[in-house]
């Protein structure tokens, strides 16, 4: 295995804020709201991992370091491992798990359904990471995973649909989409390439 | 269909004291008579840095606070049945957005503001309009505490010991003329210590403004508090002046007031404004209106835990029903929410 340590630092940054975080619910470092910031932390944790995955490509083609694409699988699966703790935390805290209330909701938010969009376009992205799924689709695997980019989309819609009065935070994360599609223009593309070429 | 007209005298079954409570009794004497041995004690020994709730910090009370304390109608109204909820919690879990979009900003950032001395400008509608200080406003009157629950709009609540006074009696003194049909209320402006009002991404304009109907302010419910849990109101709650409307949604209770006018037209209210579809001008509790982006029927009680989120019912006008249902006699409350 190529980058052993690189892949495990990865892989233990990814795991110990959840658990951290609950270790913070149980002590009420969390305040008297715990499941409402615990879902707030673990949306937006999810968020900055889907942003953190689509940065490793640009990355990898600025720098020509392999240790970016190795982690990409990774950082794609945790951030479906996060999407589904905050959509267990809703379910919990806000539903009280009354799932009659979910199919009310559903239909009258625009911003739950958004945000269930967004989680069933990393579905079939999380379903088909592993080699057997790449090599059976072939082409179409490629094709598949631009969901990302709709999930990306739908996650920030589904964000901005909730900021009651402070844009601040979303923002930031507006900035970094926009970037990182910025730089999957063809043309910027090419110019990150030709770095390479020329080096 | 069967109905019951209960006579005056029959105890309604929401006044059934629960088993539970009733076999609490012995815990309740015991408690009661550590207390009755706390009121024999001569009034230096209760000295005024003894919080009466767990946990209080005592805050710096400027003198004519502590000067009301020893004439406060402690528990005036009280609310049966509920936890009061942790001073800590109602004291580091704000929405004030001056200073900051988190729930722990107002905590770590109000430190810095001026409270005393305060000036609050009345005028409009009013007999004796002027810029009086909280003090002189506050002189005339006995403090009354009063447990209300407060709900938040965001589907959270808590049960609050206010201290103040019914804002109809300050009202009485200044005088309201024929025209004034409502109350308009601004908070302070002061970018320097109020760092939510230099921010550039801050979607509210300031100053903060609330309203309410001349028969609302007027509503011995409604009430302008100066302190909390015994002690001065801390600045994230909203020091030094703050109203409380314990039938509405936290949003009305508007906080740090400067300006108090009666006016002739429904005046401006900032949440309303921002979001008209999302936040009426009227904005009392009520299970049967949605806020578009979540239920109103349910609210967590704070402290909530993660396992027992404390999820219970929303009541109509907070509970407060019996007393405030006749305000809104003849209105569709689904239209004017």
């Amino acid at each position: 295995m190529k980058h052993p340590f690189w892949r495990c630092g990865v892989f233990v940054a990814a795991l110990l804020p959840p658990p951290y975080w609950l270790y913070q619910a149980w002590t009420f470092a969390l305040g008297p709201d715990p499941g409402k910031v615990l879902l707030e932390r673990l949306g937006q944790g999810s968020l900055v991992l889907l942003l953190l995955t689509l940065c490793l490509t640009p990355l990898q083609r600025a720098t020509h370091w392999s240790g970016w694409a190795l982690v990409r699988r990774q950082l794609g699966l945790w951030c479906f491992a996060y999407a589904c703790l905050h959509l267990s935390v809703y379910l919990l805290v806000v539903l009280g798990l009354d799932f009659a209330l979910l199919g009310d909701e559903l239909r009258k938010r625009p911003y739950i359904l958004v945000g269930a969009l967004a989680w069933c376009s990393l579905l079939p992205l999380a379903l088909t990471s592993n080699r057997f799924s790449m090599r059976r689709l072939g082409r179409r695997w490629k094709q598949l995973h631009r969901l990302a980019y709709a999930a990306l989309g739908l996650g920030l819609l589904h964000m901005l649909w909730i900021v009651r009065s402070d844009l601040g935070q979303w923002t930031l994360y507006g900035v970094w989409a926009l970037l990182l599609l910025a730089l999957r223009l063809p043309g910027v593309g090419r110019r990150l390439g030709r770095g390479r070429a020329a080096s | 269909m069967l109905i019951q007209i209960p006579p005056r005298s029959h105890c309604p079954s929401s006044e059934i004291t629960p088993e539970s409570v009733y076999l609490s009794r012995r815990r309740f004497l015991g408690v009661a008579g550590t207390a009755l041995g706390a009121a024999a004690l001569p009034a230096w020994a209760l000295a005024d840095d003894a919080p009466r709730y767990p946990g209080v910090e005592p805050g710096r009370p400027p003198a004519w606070f502590a000067q009301k304390l020893p004439d406060t109608r402690w528990q005036a109204v009280e609310a049966p049945g509920e936890a009061i909820t942790p001073y800590r919690d109602a004291s580091h879990y704000n929405n004030f957005y001056e200073f900051g979009p988190d729930k722990g900003d107002p905590a770590a950032n109000a430190g810095q503001l001026p409270t005393e001395p305060w000036t609050v400008r009345i005028d409009g509608e009013v007999g004796k309009p002027g810029q009086y200080a909280l003090e002189d406003l506050i002189r005339p009157h006995a403090l009354e505490e009063r447990i209300y629950r407060l709900r938040c709009v965001e589907a959270w609540s808590m049960v609050i010991p206010w201290l103040g006074l019914p804002l109809a009696d300050l009202l009485t003194r200044v005088e309201p003329t024929g025209k004034a049909r409502y109350v308009a209320f601004e908070t302070l402006v002061d970018p320097e210590h109020m760092p939510g009002q230099r921010s550039h991404f801050a979607l509210l304009d300031w100053p903060y403004r609330e309203g309410l109907r001349i028969d609302e302010a007027m509503h011995p419910l409604t009430l302008l508090a100066v302190g909390m849990y015994g002690r001065v109101l801390p600045n994230q709650n909203g020091a030094p002046l703050r109203l409380v409307v314990p039938w509405k949604y936290g949003f009305k209770s508007i906080k740090s007031i400067v300006r108090i006018s009666l006016t002739e037209q429904q005046p401006y209210a900032t949440w309303n404004r921002r979001a008209p579809g999302e936040y009426g001008f009227y904005a009392n509790v009520n299970p049967g209106v949605d806020h578009p982006r979540w239920t109103q029927k349910r609210e967590r009680r704070l402290p909530s835990s993660l396992f027992s989120p404390n999820l219970r019912d929303t009541l109509p006008f907070n509970g407060y029903a019996e007393e405030v249902a006749g305000l809104y006699a003849g209105m569709d409350l689904t239209r004017d929410y």
